[in-house]
């Protein structure tokens, strides 16, 4: 049996002096004040041997145990008597109190604990399947841009010959992407882009990427260690809001929203 | 088919995910008196105790919620691969201090806890059990604390009034003597 982990229970000198009145099997209304004493000192010394640094508040439990154990021991007058308080009781009062406060924090510990003992229903993240969400925060716009700057650079850089033939609408996009994290929750910002072949493609993509973010279907979140974005959907919520103003085919939101003169729309 | 009060709430508490009030539930069922509600959210309650389901549906921290049963823990522990929520012994007795005596300030805890709760303050603060509720009007103006709506929801409590009560707290006058030592 290890001393030093037996010391470590003893958090302050009160659960200390509990210890030792249990111990000792005596009635906290009538403490054996000399005995205790001693055997309180005893533990400050054991604590001394083993290095421990005993706090203040040891100290001081000591000193007010010595001073109530000379006025114990000193006779009391007759006239005293009767208004004269047992020193002990200067002890007795903390001592219940800390008793009770034992009790209160039992009753506390008892309980049915949320997370522990019964659990709710949440939209918690890590219910998304997140397995670190501490890791993950929040995607600033600025960083959204510039994920969506580097797919629009990588489109380019690829040089391939763009025929769009899109008639397809940001409705038939959010349809789309909803049904893709339907299966599978999350998934990387740039696998939602991984069937755009054309700016205008990948700028609807982003367009209802945002669409489904603003009305909170999906949400956004990068882990700061890869700079990576992920998009969590979010299930249980509204799945289609009607957009107001974006029901046009998508070449008129890329040509207001890029104001690309390359692009050789094949809208009216 | 038509839907009744008591489906509608019912659906409402099934996908809430915070407590529900009755002040809310009778804002969302356009004019619904809010005692009406009440009483439907009273028979849910019971039905739900009495169906023995793996769910029952709990007034906490002013609102109702379902939760699952505690014989179940394990189980969802298990799923979820999360610790459950953990306490330390000097969090607990820091936490039951406040609760029961708030607004409470440092010294005070202190007193009877023997200790210095500095750090565990500091953690409840974190995890949002407890809050600053002021500042007492003493020299230094100290900081006074309370428990949150969160420690109720932890704790199963529908008001800090359900607190079980704690005999004799009162009449041993906890902290008011002033002619304590510590």
């Amino acid at each position: 049996m290890g001393l030093s982990i037996k010391l470590e229970i003893y958090e302050g000198p009160l659960d200390l002096l509990l210890h030792l009145i249990k111990k000792n099997e005596v009635d906290i209304y009538d403490i054996p004040i000399a005995s205790i004493t001693d055997q309180y000192l005893d533990y400050l010394k054991v604590m001394e041997a083993f290095s421990i640094e005993v706090a203040g508040e040891f100290l001081l439990m000591a000193a007010t145990l010595i001073q109530i154990k000379s006025r114990m021991l000193l006779p009391v007058l007759e006239s005293e008597e009767e208004g004269g308080e047992d020193p002990r009781l200067a002890l007795i009062r903390p001592l219940l109190e800390h008793m009770k406060l034992k009790d209160a924090a039992e009753i506390l510990a008892g309980r049915e604990i949320l997370d522990r003992d019964v659990f709710s229903r949440t939209t918690a993240l890590s219910e998304l399947g997140i397995e670190d969400e501490e890791q993950l925060v929040p995607v600033s716009l600025f960083e959204l841009m510039d994920s969506f700057r580097r797919l629009l650079t990588r489109i380019e850089t690829a040089g391939g010959l763009e025929i769009v033939l899109e008639t397809r609408n940001i409705e038939d996009r959010i349809r789309e992407i909803i049904n893709m994290l339907k299966k599978s929750v999350k998934a990387e910002f740039e696998e939602l882009f991984a069937q755009d072949r054309s700016r205008a493609e990948l700028i609807l993509t982003f367009l209802a990427l945002l669409e489904l973010a603003r009305v909170g279907v999906l949400r956004l979140f990068q882990d700061p260690a890869t700079s990576r974005i992920h998009v969590f959907y979010l299930e249980g919520r509204p799945p289609i809001i009607p957009l107001a103003g974006l029901n046009g085919p998508v070449s008129e939101a890329v040509e207001s929203e890029a104001g690309d003169p390359e692009n050789e729309d094949p809208a009216p | 088919m038509s839907i009744s009060l008591k489906t509608i709430i019912e659906g409402l508490l099934f996908v809430a995910d915070a407590p529900l009030t009755a002040e809310r539930i009778a804002q969302v069922t356009e004019g619904t008196p809010k005692e009406r509600v009440q009483k439907v959210l009273d028979e849910l309650e019971a039905e739900y105790e009495e169906m023995g389901r793996a769910f029952v549906l709990k007034n906490v921290a002013g609102g109702y919620q379902f939760r699952s049963r505690p014989e179940l823990s394990s189980y969802i522990l298990m799923l979820k691969q999360k610790p459950p929520t953990r306490l330390s012994r000097a969090a607990l007795e820091t936490l039951a201090m406040i609760a029961y005596r708030q607004p409470i300030l440092r010294a005070e805890i202190e007193k009877t806890r023997g200790v210095d709760v500095a750090g565990t303050i500091k953690t409840l603060l974190e995890r949002d059990l407890i809050r600053i509720m002021g500042r007492q009007d003493l020299p230094g103006r100290p900081i006074l604390y309370g428990t949150t709506k969160k420690f109720l929801e932890v704790f199963g409590l529908p008001s800090l009034e359900a607190l079980p009560t704690l005999e004799e707290m009162d009449t041993l006058g906890m902290g008011e003597e002033e002619e304590l030592l510590f």
